[in-house]
């Protein structure tokens, strides 16, 4: 399959990519890793007429931790993240999340800033951050703007970055000691898309639950957290029972996604089935 | 409108103008004419286009050739040691243990396994499923392939002691 014709701009630095969306305007993608939009190009659903290539800007491509934040570099690959010591030991389920993402060849290639910008529902990371309460940070033309992801991610493909704007930056909070954390996921077999994921931290205090951050990938037109299953768990004690009880309320109240992997009636299923598999592996 | 790019296949530069939207793995194919590297399904799930760029496991139907620009890539015809017909490991490997019956995976699962052996000289049957869950073959079951691969890490382990 060939993409339509377009023009290919390499850009070296993040002011540089800046300066090529502002001068080719509305008809122009970025392109990062490749792995979404270019099956997009190829499949004719996106007809750029220019590719702006960030791909080799070295100033975004980072993982580090600043005091209590972590920040992941918008052009942080899959592999970059999945073996971050720094992402292991600091948001363990984000590493997870990286690490099952496509395969190897694709976690080589395949951006963080690229899976936010492209908002499929049935990407995984989002899950992951919302947990997180990860924050998203964009430069345009009129400077640094920090968006809260779930405030980012407006619908089924559909996001609050400005068509002058990039991601640059995902931070989020360094998981509290005392937290764990894991993301769960059923796949599409082939693609190794989710079908459901679901990502859960929680901080167990003397047998009771203090915190808990539940959300999902996949089960809805955007990932989203999933708060009265929050706080069904949060002040009642670690056990069994909490969960199942909790998970009930998985996805009360959410229009939940149907295609031809999974009806909405199996895939509500599954999200409650992961939601306890989640929660058992870290309760 | 043609783009020059310079590349570097298999240890040998070369120098060409392309299209943007021309996709790596038909420069490979169709300008390079090195057609050892397969298009299947075209859509980054089935692994017969891997190859490495630079140093890495990649697909090559999802890549542009206008983003190899500058960089090294090795494919399935630089795997022989010498180029000149002698088996590399993995591709002994292949034919020891019957990792192949049509082959038009064969190409990706090799360049995916060099991948692995890389990283992880002595990696374990999970390991090693694990790092081809992005190769699809439909004849073998992937038995023998995983088979393969533990041939061709074992003689290349023993090629770093001995050698």
């Amino acid at each position: 399959m060939i993409t339509t014709a377009f023009s290919y701009h390499k850009a070296g630095t993040v002011a540089d990519a800046l300066k090529l969306l502002a001068e080719c305007g509305d008809d122009a993608k970025i392109l990062a890793g490749g792995h979404s939009l270019i099956p997009a190009m190829k499949l004719r659903l996106n007809q750029p007429e220019h590719l702006i290539d960030i791909s080799g800007i070295s100033e975004i491509r980072y993982i580090r931790c600043e005091g209590n934040s972590l920040r992941v570099g918008a052009g942080a690959t899959h592999a970059d993240i999945a073996n971050s010591s720094d992402v292991q030991s600091h948001m363990p389920m984000l590493a997870e999340t990286a690490a099952l993402i496509g395969d190897p060849a694709v976690r080589n290639k395949g951006t963080m800033g690229g899976v936010l910008a492209h908002a499929d529902p049935a990407a995984d990371y989002p899950a992951a951050l919302l947990a997180a309460d990860a924050e998203v940070v964009v430069q345009g033309p009129g400077g640094e703007r920090i968006i809260a992801l779930e405030n980012f991610l407006l619908g089924l493909f559909d996001t609050d970055l400005a068509e002058n704007e990039i991601i640059v930056e995902v931070r989020m909070n360094i998981s509290p000691s005392n937290a764990k954390s894991t993301y769960q996921k059923f796949m599409q077999p082939a693609s190794r898309y989710a079908i459901v994921g679901c990502a859960a931290m929680v901080t167990v205090d003397q047998g009771r639950i203090s915190d808990a951050k539940v959300a999902f990938s996949s089960v809805a037109e955007k990932a989203f957290r999933a708060r009265e299953v929050e706080n069904a768990l949060k002040g009642q004690e670690a056990s069994e029972a909490t969960i199942k009880a909790a998970v009930k309320n998985a996805v009360n109240g959410v229009e939940v996604l149907s295609d031809h992997f999974a009806s909405s009636e199996y895939r509500g299923h599954l999200a409650k089935v992961y939601a306890e598999r989640a929660l058992k592996a870290v309760i | 409108m043609g783009v020059p790019i310079q590349v570097t296949v298999n240890g040998k530069p070369y120098k060409a103008e392309v299209e943007p939207r021309q996709l790596l793995v038909h420069f490979l194919r169709d300008t390079l004419r090195m057609t050892g590297t397969h298009v299947g399904c075209d859509t980054s799930s089935c692994g017969a286009c891997t190859i490495h760029m630079n140093g890495e496991a990649v697909k090559s139907c999802t890549i542009l050739a206008v983003q190899a620009d500058g960089g090294e890539i090795k494919t399935i015809e630089g795997m022989s040691p010498d180029g000149n017909g002698t088996l590399h490991p993995l591709q002994e490997g292949f034919k020891e243990e019957h990792g192949l019956q049509c082959g038009f995976c064969t190409p990706g699962m090799i360049m995916a396994a060099d991948a692995l052996l890389k990283e992880n000289p002595n990696p374990s049957e999970t390991e090693i499923r694990h790092a081809l869950e992005g190769n699809f073959c439909r004849c073998t079951g992937y038995h023998n392939i995983v088979k393969s691969i533990q041939y061709a890490a074992d003689k290349m382990r023993k090629e770093v002691t001995h050698g």
